[in-house]
């Protein structure tokens, strides 16, 4: 018996999704059977401001494409730019750069976490995550001066150091947050009613992971052990720590793997905060930027990618962002085939979608 | 392990869906693909990752030329063919779930093209 | 083995505790001392090269060197800070305080004062 199919047009606004993504699903009386996104809402054509901007100016703009990693694009595009006009940054520079990537990814996926809790109805543990958020931005703040937009990035190193007394406060905040934190994670973990909306929801293998260019926590909960800090970026080639991999490929392993990220991140501080030799933060950058680099790093979300081309005039002929969330929208409608309209915004949420970075 | 940068391989159109293929089997992932708006032209870079290990190919065509979308052998693809096609107005044929220039909610037509 | 109700030993704790916000603008809030909020100039120090208003990602900043005043449009600077670091004078500065809303759009002018010696005009 062919079934009757019905379309069911689903967001940008809807209740539980915080971001504007609008779905069309294709239903067979509750199941998904396709989804077909449209994006679009929020474009606001970052990458052609290039024209009116210079390389230097650029980095405000680049830094205001998302407003939770705000600190990585900064950072991101200044190692772009560093690469393509050859400038070594001061050791210094780059821990600093580390420690602040770290904070980011901490508040980020507390942000995430609260999110979850939300889509799945468990208000009080919503605001329990932001609560604990609300430590790290308030470490920022200190630290640069901005809770949201740090500003703290320049082609060439960066602009505010963190002195030495400032530093051990911070993990001696870190050890509070991570005694809260392993309350928090063990209701995600070990709750009921947590464990029944997760478990075995939004199935993503190994194979269409890899085929479909997942990024981040989500390629990494499907058991791929690919992480771009690997790659030594600012002073993680100094810095030891393991990929952090689940094999159960549903929301529950993207759940683990970031609750795991987040200690690993504390980690990840501390060793920091341990080897940070004294030294300049900065050197002056001169000249025009003249060549083409794609630089990539990894976010909270994952993988992005910069590119970036100059032609030895001020302006830069183009600059690309690719955002992890761009990657994963792909992995996003392939776990949406076959799911229930209820889990429709949770598993949007599984990829911790960031809609205005994807349109930039 | 330090990053060895993106190596840049040129190719030409006729050339383009048949190194794609290739890339496929040999079980690279799409990482990106963006267009450069050069003089009279388009200079479009395909990003493709293994592990690690990353290559661009890289195709300079003109303003007029049609090129074949990719969606076919990557899936993934039609996000970017779309914006490309859409912010630069480069010409790519049979994107599968093609938005007609209806990705973004601008009013300008291509407004990233060069003039 | 999953828990039944892990998290109501956290709810009951909150429902009896002092709350984690505070109650501005009762008590007023505090701003640690790098916090970005405005931008302050030292206007007798400012030398009218205009570096910041050419460099102002937002465009906030006009400098008119025959008037001898420095403008900024508050509404548009987005408190980046490049201003401060371009200067050469280093007569810019960022200190915390947030804007408070008004009724009216308006700029902000600064007249330098008469120079006294004749090489800083």
């Amino acid at each position: 018996m062919a079934s009757k199919k019905s379309v069911v047009p689903f967001g940008p606004q809807h209740p539980v999704l915080p971001e504007p993504i609008h779905l069309d699903l294709v239903l067979d009386d509750e199941k998904v059977v396709e989804a077909i996104p449209s994006i679009g809402f929020v474009h606001r054509g970052l990458e052609s401001l290039v024209k009116k901007k210079d390389f230097k100016e650029m980095q405000y703009v680049v830094e205001r494409t998302c407003g939770i990693c705000s600190f990585m694009h900064g950072m991101t595009y200044c190692e772009t730019i560093e690469h393509i006009m050859d400038v070594e940054v001061p050791v210094r520079g780059r821990y600093l750069r580390t420690i602040w990537c770290e904070m980011s990814r901490l508040h980020s996926h507390m942000l995430w976490l609260g999110l979850l809790a939300d889509a799945f109805g468990f208000e009080s543990l919503f605001y329990q995550c932001w609560r604990m958020r609300e430590q790290i931005l308030d470490m920022f703040e200190a630290s640069t001066g901005g809770r949201v937009i740090f500003s703290v990035n320049a082609p060439g190193g960066v602009l505010k150091d963190m002195p030495s007394d400032m530093l051990h406060a911070f993990v001696e905040k870190l050890d509070g947050f991570e005694t809260e934190l392993h309350k928090i994670a063990d209701i995600f973990l070990n709750d009921y009613t947590v464990l029944t909306r997760l478990k075995g929801v939004g199935i993503l293998t190994p194979e269409e992971a890899h085929d479909l260019g997942a990024a981040g926590p989500m390629l990494r909960a499907s058991g791929i052990a690919r992480d771009t800090r690997k790659l030594g970026y600012a002073a993680y080639g100094d810095l030891d720590f393991d990929i952090i991999t689940s094999d159960d490929c549903d929301s529950f392993a993207r759940c683990d793997v970031r609750i795991r990220e987040m200690y690993q991140s504390i980690q990840l501080i501390k060793q920091a905060v341990d080897k940070i030799p004294e030294g300049d933060i900065a050197v002056p950058v001169k000249g025009n930027p003249e060549g083409e680099y794609f630089m990539r790093v990894e976010q909270p979300r994952g993988e992005a990618i910069y590119y970036a081309k100059g032609n030895g005039t001020k302006f830069l002929e183009r600059i690309r962002i690719r955002t992890p969330t761009f990657a994963n929208i792909p992995a996003l409608l392939k776990t949406l085939k076959g799911c229930q309209l209820s889990d429709v915004p949770l598993l949007i949420l599984t990829i911790d979608p960031c809609i205005s970075c994807t349109e930039r | 392990m330090a990053d060895t940068g993106c190596e840049i391989i040129p190719i030409t159109t006729g050339e383009f869906l048949m190194k794609v293929m290739e890339m496929k089997n040999d079980h690279y992932r799409l990482m990106q693909a963006h267009a450069v708006s050069v003089e009279n032209g388009y200079e479009l870079s395909y990003t493709f990752g293994k592990d690690y290990e990353w290559v661009s190919l890289r195709l300079v065509i003109d303003e007029n030329e049609e090129i074949p979308s990719i969606t076919n052998v990557y899936q993934a693809a039609f996000l970017y063919e779309n914006e490309m096609a859409e912010l630069f107005g480069v010409k790519i044929r049979m994107i599968s779930v093609d938005y007609q220039d209806k990705l973004y909610r601008i009013d300008d037509e291509t407004p990233m093209k060069k003039l | 083995m999953p828990k039944f109700m892990p998290f109501a030993g956290t709810m009951l704790k909150n429902l009896f505790s002092k709350p984690v916000t505070t109650s501005y603008p009762e008590k007023p809030a505090v701003y640690p001392e790098r916090s970005r909020g405005h931008v302050e100039i030292a206007v007798d120090q400012c030398i009218m090269c205009g570096l910041c208003s050419r460099n102002c990602p937002p465009r906030a900043i006009t400098v008119d060197r025959a008037a001898g005043t420095w403008t900024i449009n508050r509404f548009d600077c987005v408190q980046c800070g490049y201003c401060t670091e371009v200067c050469p004078k280093k007569c810019l500065t960022i200190i915390p305080g947030y804007q408070t809303p008004g009724t009216e759009k308006k700029e902000a002018v600064y007249h330098k004062p008469a120079p006294e010696k004749k090489e800083e005009a």
